[in-house]
């Protein structure tokens, strides 16, 4: 028997008030884009605070842990839940329903029709599954309590496995939920779901991504708080491959796994770069370098509508990340960077990264832009009037190379 | 312009191996395992093409053992080779410059008891036949030189080698193999095995203008050999696996076409050779990688290291205007990949390991392709070194 039925649970979008209606469009458009790229076709509905999700096909036409793993992919869902759905019945009918749940996910045989009350006096095997039922009555026209419910359905079970099921309210290893609603749900786990808004809600921001481990990190995170993302890759042909280029893709394609598409912005930045080289004191080139970055990744946030900027620093991990170098990078953005691994450990932003898909990705060994022309001993501790006046040097080139390299820019959507 | 100097990695198919090819799948399809007409047919191609590698080593064409490659047959060659005649004893010679498809099997052999020794090299990548000599012992069953060095085009002194060892065997009563890498040889050089001392060699067809997949081991008669690949008996039970019929007939084509005309052919790659390396070093801060003496390097591979750029960084350049070269060592930057080991191995300095680029020819590589590389190298030297890392 396979149970068609998703439950989706939702958490803070519950309490957004007037705007509630919208999240949960919001949420339903993402579940809908999800279980679009997996096998099966799937009914999506909202119904009183929950979200469903039906497959429509036969029992075949779908794959459970699939859809559940596509759905682990949507911000905003807390919870997910494959339910048995059946209609609404007398408790007996629904007794019975609740023993055809536990034998088929449980892998128990029930007794055929016990006597009412045989269980009395078996004692509970060591191994047995300690429970409590606890239903939800959301129809307030069906005619019998919660609690008789409860008590009715947790009776039938005990006699259905005498021995093997035993009763414990306070810390029950198994929680048999009973939903009577339009239909009567009957499920007993709940998968996590990443938590977060759903994406979209919250408005849109530009990634500066590289081939790193951080910066996809960085996206997921800002992503799960519901914000839809576009981002920006600096690439130094002949300086970086074109296989350093295919890595950044790969990795956007990954994160867009949770953010949807994303607009990906390929930078050709050599001649700023070199221009920086030729003209800018060596042991300020990476800082000036990222000044450079914000500034042309301000320029597609604007293009594609994004509020702020995300990057994967976090202090001291680099000489251009300590907190000298941050104030002078961001100097030179006039939109907010949202800075989300600011204070993560590197071991931490790589547990994410193993955690969300993309450490495997990160990790090839393609040359970045960034570490080119890494001068021998960088400035760890930049002062913003140095740096500013490092960079008139460029004055009479600059503008003409940004206005080149913004010209000259590949942008791919990432679906 | 093109210009494809990097056909030591692979090279473009021949016309009429793709014609070959094309008609092994359109027409004869079979398989020959089969006992009806199409399998019949099909067989023939592959008696075709054992007769046609056959007759390019002056050796029968039972001796020829199809593969799905170089790496294949080098596997092949070794654990099959030690498994075979472990009984007579658990060492086996090698040199420290081998391609991975040789150290590899070797180490996992380490790793089930065998003891290996790596015969060290000169600076230009030549093994001493002498160190050879006093690397043999009782226990030696196995000995894997290879003809051509991969990287920077070292020819070894296969039939000193060889000479070494048969004399070893006979005065000593032993029946050491002596194995040969072969796949940057083949097709370069008349390689007659039984001349040689070879009792089993290795080639690729990809290198020689034949399909990838292809390949195969020869294997002298009577050779102790133990297949590594069980089924369904194919190849007389020495390597099980569907035919690769199209592969076969592919490399059966490209190995005759690299003898027919073969003076003319290796000529041709000479004269490249020897355009590209008086070009190179009229240039300022090349360091020849590649031995000149054309009776010790190869005339197919030159590998040069430029100072101050690192190899990454021109290959990509070179790419930009359509010239195809290979980096003598993987990417290193900052981050910790060893680089190639046959450059540690002649104890190239550091920059110029990570500043290394191997050009390689085929007979089809023309002068023109030489100067275009040349005039390209002569304009982006200067920029490449004035952004070097300082």
């Amino acid at each position: 028997m396979v149970f068609r039925s998703f439950l989706l649970k939702y958490g803070e979008i519950g309490i957004k008030g007037k705007n509630r209606g919208q999240f949960e469009d919001a949420l339903v458009s993402q579940v809908r884009h999800a279980l679009s790229r997996v096998e099966g076709e799937f009914d999506i509905h909202k119904e009183q605070g929950r979200i469903y999700a039906d497959a429509l096909g036969d029992d075949d036409s779908f794959d459970p842990d699939e859809v559940i793993a596509a759905l682990q992919n949507v911000f905003g869902l807390v919870g997910i839940c494959q339910v048995m759905k059946v209609p609404v019945e007398d408790p007996d009918a629904i007794a019975e329903d609740a023993i055809r749940y536990i034998a088929e996910v449980y892998g128990m045989v029930p007794v055929e029709n016990p006597e009412e009350g045989s269980s009395e006096g078996v004692p509970a095997e060591p191994d047995a599954i300690t429970f409590k039922v606890h239903t939800r009555r959301a129809n307030k026209h069906y005619p019998v309590s919660s609690m008789e419910l409860d008590a009715e359905v947790g009776a039938k079970l005990l006699d259905a496995f005498p021995g093997k099921m035993k009763v414990d309210v306070h810390n029950p290893s198994v929680m048999i939920h009973i939903e009577v609603r339009e239909e009567v749900f009957i499920y007993s786990k709940i998968i996590p779901g990443p938590g977060g808004m759903p994406v979209g809600t919250n408005g849109k921001a530009q990634l500066l991504l590289s081939g790193g481990i951080d910066s996809p990190v960085a996206g997921w995170m800002i992503a799960k708080r519901g914000v839809s993302l576009d981002a920006t890759y600096f690439h130094a042909p002949p300086y970086t491959s074109e296989r350093a280029k295919q890595k950044v893709i790969d990795l956007a394609k990954l994160v867009a796994r949770y953010s949807g598409p994303i607009r990906l912005h390929v930078v050709n930045f050599t001649d700023i770069q070199l221009a920086i080289y030729e003209k800018c004191p060596h042991d300020e080139l990476t800082i000036i370098m990222r000044r450079y970055m914000m500034r042309i990744a301000e320029y597609f946030a604007g293009q594609d509508g994004s509020q702020a900027l995300i990057t994967g620093e976090s202090i001291g991990q680099v000489a251009s990340q300590t907190i000298q170098s941050l104030v002078c990078t961001d100097d030179a953005a006039t939109i907010p960077v949202f800075r989300p691994l600011i204070g993560f450990d590197k071991q931490d932003i790589i547990d994410l990264s193993l955690k969300i898909g993309t450490y495997e990705t990160s990790i090839q060994p393609f040359e970045d832009c960034c570490t080119i022309f890494v001068a021998k001993h960088p400035v760890t501790k930049p002062r913003l009037d140095i740096i500013r006046k490092s960079e008139e040097k460029l004055s009479d080139i600059i503008d003409g190379l940004m206005e080149a390299t913004l010209n000259n820019t590949e942008t791919i959507v990432i679906r | 312009m093109e210009a494809y100097l990097d056909n030591s990695a692979t090279t473009q198919v021949s016309e009429s191996v793709v014609e070959i090819i094309e008609r092994t799948m359109r027409e004869d399809y079979g398989n020959p395992s089969s006992r009806h007409q199409k399998g019949v047919d099909a067989e023939k191609y592959l008696r075709r093409a054992k007769e046609q590698i056959a007759e390019t080593l002056r050796v029968t064409p039972g001796e020829i053992y199809f593969t799905s490659g170089g790496t294949e047959s080098d596997n092949w060659a070794l654990v099959g080779a030690a498994l075979a005649n472990k009984r007579s004893g658990n060492h086996i010679i090698t040199t420290a410059v081998e391609h991975s498809a040789v150290l590899q099997p070797l180490s996992m052999l380490e790793e089930l008891g065998f003891r290996v020794t790596h015969l060290p090299v000169s600076p230009f990548g030549h093994i001493d036949p002498e160190d050879l000599k006093q690397a043999l012992c009782d226990e030696t069953i196995l000995i894997s030189i290879m003809y051509v060095n991969n990287e920077i085009g070292a020819v070894e002194p296969i039939g000193q080698a060889g000479k070494i060892i048969a004399e070893y065997n006979r005065t000593h009563g032993r029946q050491i193999l002596f194995h040969t890498d072969a796949i940057q040889a083949y097709g370069k050089y008349r390689i007659w095995p039984k001349k040689l001392g070879i009792d089993m060699l290795s080639v690729s067809g990809h290198k020689i203008h034949g399909p990838k997949g292809s390949g195969f081991l020869y294997i002298r008669g009577k050779t102790k050999i133990k297949p590594i690949i069980y089924g369904g008996g194919q190849q007389g039970g020495m390597r099980s696996g569907t035919d690769n019929v199209p592969g076969a007939a592919g490399l059966g084509q490209a190995a005759e076409e690299a003898y027919t005309d073969f003076d003319q052919k290796v000529g041709g790659m000479l004269d490249c050779r020897r355009r590209l390396i008086a070009g190179l070093k009229e240039m300022e801060g090349t360091h020849l990688n590649s031995e000149e003496d054309e009776t010790l390097g190869a005339p197919h591979i030159v590998n040069c290291s430029f100072e101050g750029i690192r190899s990454e960084v021109l290959l990509h350049a070179l790419e930009e205007k359509g010239i195809y070269v290979s980096s003598g060592s993987a990417c290193t930057s900052n981050k910790k990949i060893p680089v190639s080991s046959v450059l540690q191995e002649i104890h190239l300095r550091k920059d110029l390991r990570e500043a290394a680029i191997r050009f390689s020819f085929s007979s089809r590589t023309s002068p023109d392709e030489i100067d275009y590389a040349l005039e390209a190298l002569r304009e982006l030297l200067p920029v490449l070194r004035r952004y070097s890392r300082r």
